[in-house]
């Protein structure tokens, strides 16, 4: 160390506290600006939520109680994706850890960024298979960015600032921290002015000004280029610069599940999602663009279909913060590595003012050849989901600063997508990568913690919902949290159900749900509830719940065996889609005009 | 093909099975792995050798530099470098093979490390296919039992007098930022 760097450190070095564990954890979330946690408590982690106890008296920090560890990580989750910053988790050992897990994989695996603190048996029991004693950073290490087991006192605090280091900086991810109890107990010296030094983490890879270069020229030559933007556009905050990108050059754009919203899907060159369950002109255009620019996406096999026959026309250039995505499924004949917010930005200059009218025109006659404005504005005389969906967006679209949409996982989830319209960046929350069922209601909860003036969505499956309904608790103790409930129940797990009628020969094992009478189970919990099972019935719902202060469920009981188109089959080229029947529904068509 | 690639690493507790583990998870074959003490205190250093193609390489490459703690990694496959492997096997003996063993094991610059009435134990150090050579030989007499350590390389040092760096060193410096500040914090070459 120099000299001088010495002396500065002593100049602002912080006096050094005598303080246990258990309080250094609160302090140090304190420090890191934490001011709400969820959790769950237990033997193990006892001696930090004594701790806690000072620290809500003074209304610093506030703990919401969960009724299952694996909903923490979840509301951690959905708070984290709606403000951006750090969400904490807190659970014992033992089963509490391992019920985080599923919630930890969800987020990620979707890049979001959490702390998770659990307990641990005391130092001298670790590896005797003591009571409530698992090996958790063994078992999270899979679904975590880092994770850290902390045996001594005084490395807490510079553990805690490098978890929120590591979960926060580069691509956002999961870091857990595993501590013994005897640890909690014991008193060490805390500080919080660490400088972080972790010569093996590269949050922020240089940009390579030479490859924006070399991608600026390709969109420049290109005819039919086409922009695929992820939730890297979201995290990196550049929503407003792809849209002057979009517009500057007239490149149209499709999203991924969770870069919807990325660019306001009523915007003409919207043409939404693509993938599995995206429009088939969306993806018709993926296979035909010449020029390809993917944004803060990974390629998963949901968007590309049967690789080897993958966008086979186009150069293809990926902007990506995170090395290893690049070339991980698709090599990319342009790779641009590094902070979208820097990468795009240094673009845009560089990109000439251009209109594609053929390839316009032509994605424009596309676009008229079955789409989901088929059926939107429909009069339907069945309760079918996409209408239900539609007029849940017909209800909440005016809502202040826009609703904030959290689906499960499923046939709901999908028609979420297609029938919604998100004009706005993270409004819809999702459980993309890992597909969590029972994510909805928990990630709602996070998010209505985050904005609680802001109106929140819950949609969810029949099935899904079962799995997480218990923390409906939670929405009674946190005050009445106006988290609002639409469950799309249609006695199946519907997305299973629909690959085995599509691809089993309708063989129905272990898809039919059997559920409570949702009114009746949301009244047990003190929470107002309609039943829905007319079409007639369903704008007024919306408008019921909306009114209704604090919680509301509605139960739409929807046609059973309807299926999400189009579908790319598991193997098949993204162009080769099972179509949507037309007309879907046959009465009453509208013929409403396509946005463009 | 084969490649050898080299990764350092904070000397923590678990990193060598957060390195094996994502290894495992990611479903990349390795053929050896051998780890250890590097120059730089609290720097381990591993050496694995892979098989796979160019793809699979730069995704392990990839996918191990995102381990928080592993500080570098390195494709030394295509640097000229030295690269060694130990073995020790016990040979079965007769008084009639003994002293054909004895010769053998000179020829191929090996030890004889320890002598009984019916074994022996040789030691040998040099690159894969020697190793791999005199064991096959061996064979024929009837190996008993045998430790082998898995390959260790080093980037050959510069021959070039006008600079001090190794070559990997320049090279380094030349793509990235490894400066020798760095080269100490970080364990590299």
């Amino acid at each position: 160390m120099s000299e001088s760097k010495a002396l500065d450190e002593r100049q602002t070095a912080e006096e050094p506290r005598p303080m246990k564990g258990a309080q250094m954890v609160w302090e140090a979330l304190v420090r890191e600006g934490v001011d709400l946690i969820f959790g769950h408590p237990g033997g193990a982690i006892l001696p930090t939520y004594d701790a806690l106890s000072p620290y809500e008296a003074e209304g610093r920090i506030h703990h919401v109680l969960v009724r299952h560890e694996q909903c923490a990580a979840h509301m951690a989750d959905g708070y984290a994706r709606v403000t951006g910053r750090v969400g904490v988790c807190i659970a014992t050992s033992g089963p509490g850890a391992t019920n985080l897990v599923t919630g930890l994989a969800t987020a990620q695996m979707d890049s979001v960024p959490i702390v998770a603190i659990t307990g641990q048996v005391p130092t001298n029991l670790l590896g005797t298979d003591a009571f409530q004693e698992s090996d958790v950073v063994g078992v999270t290490q899979p679904v975590c960015k880092h994770n850290y087991l902390v045996t001594d006192v005084n490395e807490l605090p510079l553990i805690i600032k490098e978890a929120f280091y590591i979960a926060r900086e580069g691509r956002p991810g999961v870091v857990l921290i595993d501590i013994c109890k005897d640890v909690q107990n014991a008193t060490g010296l805390f500080r919080y002015d660490y400088e972080i030094d972790l010569p093996g983490f590269e949050p922020w890879p240089t940009v390579d000004q030479e490859a924006v270069r070399a991608a600026a020229d390709a969109i420049n030559k290109g005819e039919r280029p086409l922009i695929l933007a992820g939730h890297g556009v979201q995290l990196g905050g550049v929503s407003k610069e792809l849209l002057e990108l979009v517009e500057k050059a007239e490149i149209p754009v499709v999203t991924t599940l969770l870069g919807t919203g990325n660019i306001p899907e009523s915007h003409p060159l919207s043409l939404g999602m693509g993938g599995m369950h995206g429009e088939a002109f969306a993806n018709r255009a993926v296979q035909n663009c010449d020029v390809l620019i993917a944004m803060g996406m990974r390629f998963d096999d949901r968007i590309t279909g049967r690789l080897d026959r993958f966008a086979k026309q186009a150069t293809i250039i990926h902007f990506e913060l995170d090395k290893a995505e690049v070339g991980k499924n698709v090599v990319p004949d342009i790779p641009v590595v590094g902070d979208l917010g820097e990468t795009l930005p240094a673009l845009l200059p560089l990109i000439e003012d251009r209109r594609h009218q053929v390839w316009i025109q032509e994605l424009r006659e596309w676009r008229d050849d079955t789409t989901q404005t088929d059926i939107i504005n429909y009069e339907v005389d069945q309760l079918i989901p996409p209408f239900v969906i539609r007029q849940l967006w017909h209800s909440t679209k005016d809502a202040n600063e826009g609703a904030i949409i959290v689906t499960d996982v499923g046939q709901h989830q999908m028609w979420e997508c297609q029938y919604y319209t998100h004009d706005i960046s993270g409004q819809l929350l999702t459980s993309g990568g890992l597909g969590t069922m029972g994510y909805a209601l928990p990630a709602a909860i996070g998010a209505q913690m985050a904005h609680p003036d802001r109106l929140v969505w819950a949609v969810a499956g029949d099935g899904g919902f079962q799995m997480t309904l218990q923390e409906l608790a939670v929405l009674k103790q946190e005050r009445n949290l106006p988290v609002k409930i639409a469950i799309i129940n249609n006695g199946f797990l519907g997305m299973v159900r629909q690959w085995q009628q599509l691809f089993y020969e309708k063989r129905y094992t272990g898809t039919p749900v059997v559920s409570p009478d949702f009114v009746k189970l949301a009244d047990a919990y003190g929470i107002p509830a309609l039943k829905v099972t007319q079409p007639s019935q369903v704008a007024e719902a919306f408008k019921t719940a909306n009114e209704t202060p604090g919680p509301f469920l509605i139960d739409f009981r929807v046609k059973e065996e309807v299926n999400v188109y189009p579908m790319i089959a598991p193997g098949a080229a993204v162009d080769e889609p099972i179509r949507r029947p037309k007309p879907m529904v046959v009465q009453g068509y509208s013929g409403v005009e396509p946005s463009w | 093909m084969k490649h050898t690639l080299v990764a350092w690493m904070r000397d923590k507790p678990g990193v060598l099975n957060r390195v094996s583990g994502m290894l495992r998870r990611r479903n990349f074959n390795i053929d050896s792995l051998q780890v250890g003490h590097s120059e730089t205190p609290g720097i381990s250093r591993m050496t694995f050798v892979v098989d796979g193609n160019e793809h699979m390489v730069d995704q392990v490459i990839k996918q191990l530099r995102k381990v928080v703690d592993v500080t570098r990694v390195e494709d030394i496959s295509e640097k000229p470098s030295v690269a060694r492997e130990m073995a020790l096997v016990r040979v079965r003996t007769t008084g009639e093979t003994r002293s054909e063993i004895v010769q053998i094991v000179q020829i191929y610059r090996g030890e004889i490390v320890d002598v009984a009435m019916d074994s022996m134990v040789v030691q040998i150090v040099g690159a894969e296919d020697r190793v791999d050579s005199l064991i096959a030989l061996l064979e024929n007499f009837g190996i008993q039992e045998m430790v082998r350590t898995g390959k260790v390389a080093l980037v050959r040092g510069s021959t070039d007098r006008r600079s001090k760096r190794s070559t990997a060193v320049w090279r380094a410096v030349a793509n990235g930022h490894h400066t020798e500040d760095e080269r100490q914090r970080t364990g590299g070459v």
